[in-house]
């Protein structure tokens, strides 16, 4: 009786966020799925007439930046797990009383906005620029270098942007460690990289996992810096499909490519959740 | 917990013959976090700096001139005072609501067992793992679709949407930790459920609702690119700055990246304040019951 009460209760307590994500999450999916096989323009008006070509015809054309925006999310994936692991690791083990502190440090620069942060990059690399504007007086490096424009650039600002994304999910992850693990491993004659290997490691695979998949995500689907630091030979599917829907206003196109770039990445996140066997992925 | 780490203590050493190697470390590790971080705070320093320059041409790139004149007239720019009152205004009522539902959410998943708990967990992973872009874009899909006029609701409907599952795993976080014990044993002493969930639950999970009002009122506050399919010729902060950066970099950007990391430097300070103030409480707790 209380049972089916209290069930009642939770179902009462569920509802209005679920109705709302039911109106305005999966409700667009769908209208996005059928946006992807109509055919007309913006100002006409589209009609659905099944054109599954809208598929074929956009992956012929874009092939090259899908591909490099799937190259660029995992370059800055194992990029930012180099940079961070080290450092996180360092405030976890070694960060003692003041370990709250160093991570609101490293938290703090993430504060300003993610388009200012951008364009102060863009400041940095310009041509003669703090950079490469000193270093070119002080005659170090060619007068036409240029690193704004390149895909150094892109995934230079890309990997800033997305770096907290995966030091906090690892750091998560290293500070709940047991440390009396360790202290069993060298008691038990391992050396300080077996123990790394076979304690460390394998206890910080979630927040690997929960990192590479809050680093990959956001990282593909960017536009902001392809568009701010980049060029026309850095442009990812991000900048494809804002292209499509704000300037060409071909939204059967758009649609189409955005339901191969969610669809990519959900089947992607569940492969990946299997083979490092994570079974609850919200956690 | 500090002792537990640093290695072999000194009265083990007797008992049996040391460890091949014991656990010193070099300042190798130190060295490479405080580079890390110089990097990270690089770019804040341009911020800070740029601010200050008195610009040679439409692009602030070069440091001419140190002047304050960019920070006396900052309001004097209409429509960034506009756009920052619009973005302000669509975080806090966004914020709201999500907190709202995201928290009822969070109660439903920690404190009662339905059917459908693993379902719904998996659909409020959905829209964190689907990229912004396909929010934004889908979203503008249904409102031209319905042929709904986009404008300020529109903006504060997709934040929202976007807000919901953050404010639940953050909230959850918080109550799944809790002591169900407490409740029943009010309500062993007479409480009606309403009243022990007012009085008991809610004041232990309201720092996780204030964690996740936060986060989300700074994502809405931050976000470009799904308002920006969904703003029609609304003026937002972000779309401001996005903006003026076509036309070249003007420093009011910069004085508002130094104003916001302000605020984020104060908040810091406060965070690393209560956290001492309420680390020395529990040890003044924990003393007293030995």
């Amino acid at each position: 009786m209380r049972e089916k009460r209290r069930r009642r209760v939770a179902y009462f307590l569920i509802l209005p966020g679920v109705a709302f994500l039911t109106v305005f999450f999966v409700v667009p999916m769908f209208t996005m799925l059928s946006t992807s096989f109509q055919e007309g323009t913006f100002e006409g008006g589209f009609t659905f007439t099944g054109h599954w070509q809208n598929y074929t015809e956009s992956f012929a054309a874009f092939d090259t930046q899908i591909y490099r925006s799937l190259l660029y999310g995992l370059i800055v994936t194992v990029a930012t797990l180099l940079i961070s692991f080290p450092m996180v690791y360092w405030i976890a083990f070694r960060g003692g009383r003041r370990k709250n502190l160093y991570l609101l440090l490293l938290l703090l620069p993430f504060f300003t906005p993610f388009i200012i942060r951008t364009l102060a990059w863009k400041q940095i690399l310009a041509d003669n620029g703090i950079l490469l504007g000193s270093l070119k007086n002080a005659g170090l490096v060619p007068e036409d270098l240029q690193l704004l424009a390149t895909s150094t650039a892109v995934l230079g600002g890309l990997i800033y942007n997305f770096l907290p994304f995966m030091a906090l999910p690892l750091y998560v992850a290293l500070e709940r460690l047991d440390h009396s693990l360790l202290d069993a491993a060298s008691d038990l004659y391992s050396t300080r990289r077996q123990a790394f290997f076979k304690v460390t490691l394998p206890l910080a695979m979630p927040g690997v996992f929960a990192g590479s998949l809050l680093t990959f995500i956001p990282s593909v689907g960017d536009f902001i810096n392809a568009e701010l630091l980049g060029s026309v030979n850095t442009t990812m599917i991000g900048n494809v499909i804002q292209r499509e829907f704000q300037t060409n206003l071909d939204f059967p196109t758009g649609s189409a490519l955005s339901f191969v770039l969610m669809i990519g990445i959900l089947v992607g996140v569940f492969l990946y959740a299997r083979a490092l066997g994570t079974e609850d992925l919200t956690g | 917990m500090a002792v537990a780490h640093t290695g072999v203590q000194a009265g083990d050493a007797g008992k049996r013959p040391a460890p091949p190697e014991a656990r010193r470390h070099g300042p190798w590790l130190g060295i490479y976090t405080a580079l890390v971080m110089i990097y990270l705070f690089t770019p804040v320093a341009v911020i800070i700096l740029f601010g200050f320059n008195d610009p040679v041409g439409r692009f602030n790139f070069v440091f001419n001139r140190f002047t304050l004149d960019n920070y006396t007239t900052l309001f004097e720019n209409q429509e960034l005072t506009t756009s920052l009152q619009n973005s302000l205004t669509v975080a806090a009522l966004s914020t709201i609501v999500a907190v709202t539902f995201g928290t009822l959410i969070a109660l439903a998943l920690t404190r009662f067992r339905f059917r459908g708990r693993s379902s719904l967990n998996l659909f409020l992973f959905v829209p964190m793992a689907t990229p912004e872009i396909v929010l934004g874009v889908s979203l503008l899909s249904l409102f031209v679709t319905l042929g709904f006029g986009r404008g300020l609701v529109t903006i504060i409907l997709a934040h929202i949407m976007f807000s919901i599952s953050y404010v639940v795993v953050t909230v959850k976080a918080r109550t799944s930790g809790l002591d169900t014990n407490l409740e029943d044993a009010a309500q062993d002493l007479g409480a009606t459920p309403l009243t022990s969930f007012w009085t008991i639950t809610f004041p232990l999970i309201f720092p996780g609702i204030m964690a996740a009002g936060l986060l989300v009122f700074v994502l809405s506050l931050d976000d470009y690119v799904v308002t920006v399919f969904n703003a029609g010729g609304t003026g937002m902060f972000p779309l401001w700055i996005y903006g003026a950066s076509r036309i070249g970099v003007p420093p009011e950007v910069n004085i508002m990246g130094t104003l916001i990391f302000a605020i984020g430097v104060v908040y810091a300070i406060v965070v690393l304040l209560r956290d001492r103030g309420l680390l020395g409480d529990l040890k003044k707790f924990a003393g007293r019951r030995m």
